[in-house]
């Protein structure tokens, strides 16, 4: 007959309850010890990108070469999106402007919307999901491929040809992207304008432009360098960090992706704040 | 064999006369806990193919990517033309490179590239002061070298696996390297395209002088290239010597890589 030991069980319970909250505590330090490493890992790859962009030997046909990729493949996606938005912008708000009474207001709030956040934004967040995710998936093809690691045994700076091009390109494309799609949008504006009532062209940029000034484009444009520089970052940091085999790849693009458009709202969020601090 | 065809050898090397272009001694490499190179030395002498066999897994690829700096040792000491890699910067450590070529298990082509591009690219950024003509002549004598030329402007993607190892092999030589570091250059591919692979890897060694290591668990480019090999099992030599005395060994470790 088994007899019952009851501190017995209880020394093995607390044995097995310590063990079980020893694991989950190492786990757990794991988890932040990771998450610290990224983050360290993070810093010293845009610190080797802002070092490689000045230390000279400027690859500029490279530079060129994802100019071309990044800014004239996008001009159809640009386009097609942008005239959308100004369209279907006009459309949904020009009921409400017309039971105020203030349907003349249009042109210029559309404008003003466009130009300083959904050009911009929308932009961003169409380019993080094509050249982020494009940056990552052939960054991360050449790593696996072991084209990166012959281009260092060939003592040429992967860092140099392959990342500061593509992060430059993004950086000084997307602003242009941006007030290519600012333009097509007004002009999207313009055409849901006149599906039910009738304005001419110049009238309606006349009234779109009147009220933007200097000070509401400069913000605007200046934060589309930082979104084009966090989707060129994001996509080559994930690209050329990835591991190796073929599921590493659409890892790298998909996460490229996910990352590049949640910073590119939080760098809007900061933009704004500071635009508003400035402009109070 | 018919009586009409000729045997190629490999160049005949006396060892032990020359100072040896590449030494390493007692190389350790763990990954983590797995303790894959544990204490491997080996000298490469001037001129020689230095045939390093293994089964997969074995810590080939992690030596020669050792020496010329992919990896970093845990321990040991890396001598590549008296320069010690373990120890070097960034920047003499490229200048080395400049002198090792690489020929990589995939061949490591760039895939946005024609072959022409891919041939250029280090030859461009290596040999600074050559001129277009220099470059143009350049490119079409390796391609030469590797019966290539027609190949000139296709990609990448258009070629099977032994035109891109031979392309691979054509960029690699086409900066003129003193030593030739070989990843598998036969695996993957159909035993004809192998053994036009070894010819090369011999027209290499004679008409560029190279000294070359190679990896492979392939005995016939093994046997075809070698001047001495060398066998790695977990991470440790477990042979070293003449090609004719691992073609004549009655170990059966050995003898199970000829099957």
């Amino acid at each position: 007959m088994n007899k019952f030991k009851p501190v017995g069980t209880i020394k093995n319970f607390a044995t097995q309850q310590t063990v079980r909250l020893s694991n989950e505590t190492f786990a757990k330090k794991k988890e932040a010890a990771n998450f610290l490493t990224h983050i360290a890992d993070a810093f010293l790859f845009i610190t080797r990108i802002i070092k490689e962009t000045f230390s000279g030997n400027f690859e500029f046909r490279e530079f060129m070469r994802q100019c071309f990729q990044i800014g004239y493949k996008s001009l159809p996606l640009i386009s097609v999106t942008g005239a959308i938005v100004g369209l279907v912008l006009t459309i949904q708000s020009r009921p409400v402007l017309v039971d105020f009474g203030a349907v003349n207001l249009l042109p210029s709030m559309v404008s003003l919307s466009l130009i300083k956040e959904m050009g911009p934004v929308i932009t961003a967040l169409i380019c993080a999901g094509k050249i982020a995710s494009g940056m990552g998936a052939e960054l991360g093809s050449m790593k696996v491929t072991e084209q990166i690691d012959a281009m260092e045994v060939s003592s040429i700076n992967p860092v140099k040809f392959l990342l500061v091009t593509r992060v430059l390109a993004a950086t000084i494309m997307i602003p242009l992207l941006t007030l290519y799609a600012d333009a097509l949008g007004i002009f999207g504006s313009w055409i849901g304008a006149n599906i039910k009532g009738n304005v001419s062209f110049t009238l309606f940029f006349a009234q779109a432009f009147g009220p933007v000034e200097f000070i509401d484009l400069m913000p605007a444009v200046i934060k589309t360098f930082f979104f084009g520089a966090v989707i060129g970052l994001v996509g080559c940091y994930k690209g050329y960090n990835a591991g190796s085999g073929t599921q590493s790849v659409g890892q790298a693009a998909n996460s490229a992706v996910v990352m590049a458009s949640l910073l590119v709202f939080i760098v809007d969020m900061i933009a704004v704040q500071i635009t508003d601090i400035i402009t109070s | 064999m018919s009586e009409n065809e000729t045997i190629e050898l490999p160049v005949e090397i006396i060892t032990g006369t020359d100072q040896p272009v590449l030494e390493i001694t007692d190389l350790y490499k763990s990954f983590g806990s797995q303790e894959i190179l544990k204490n491997i030395s080996l000298k490469l002498y001037k001129g020689e193919n230095l045939v390093v066999l293994g089964k997969s897994g074995s810590g080939k690829s992690v030596l020669i990517k050792c020496i010329v700096g992919l990896l970093k040792p845990d321990g040991g000491t890396i001598n590549v033309l008296d320069k010690n890699v373990t120890t070097l910067n960034i920047k003499e450590l490229n200048e080395l490179r400049q002198k090792i070529g690489f020929l990589f298990q995939s061949g490591a082509l760039y895939d946005s590239m024609t072959v022409k591009q891919n041939i250029e690219f280090p030859l461009r950024r290596i040999k600074k002061g050559l001129t277009e003509k220099q470059i143009e002549d350049k490119v079409h004598e390796v391609l030469e070298n590797v019966d290539l030329v027609d190949s000139l402007y296709k990609m990448p993607g258009e070629l099977s696996g032994g035109m891109r190892k031979r392309i691979s092999l054509a960029r690699t030589i086409a900066v003129d390297p003193l030593i030739m570091l070989y990843d598998e250059p036969t695996t993957g591919l159909d035993p004809v395209t192998s053994d036009e692979i070894s010819s090369l890897i011999l027209d290499v060694q004679k008409k560029y002088k190279t000294s070359s290591v190679i990896i492979t668990h392939d005995m016939k480019c093994a046997e075809k290239t070698a001047n001495r090999m060398m066998m790695i099992k977990e991470g440790l030599v477990y042979k070293e010597g003449s090609a004719d005395e691992f073609m004549n060994s009655t170990d059966p470790y050995i003898k199970s890589f000829s099957m």
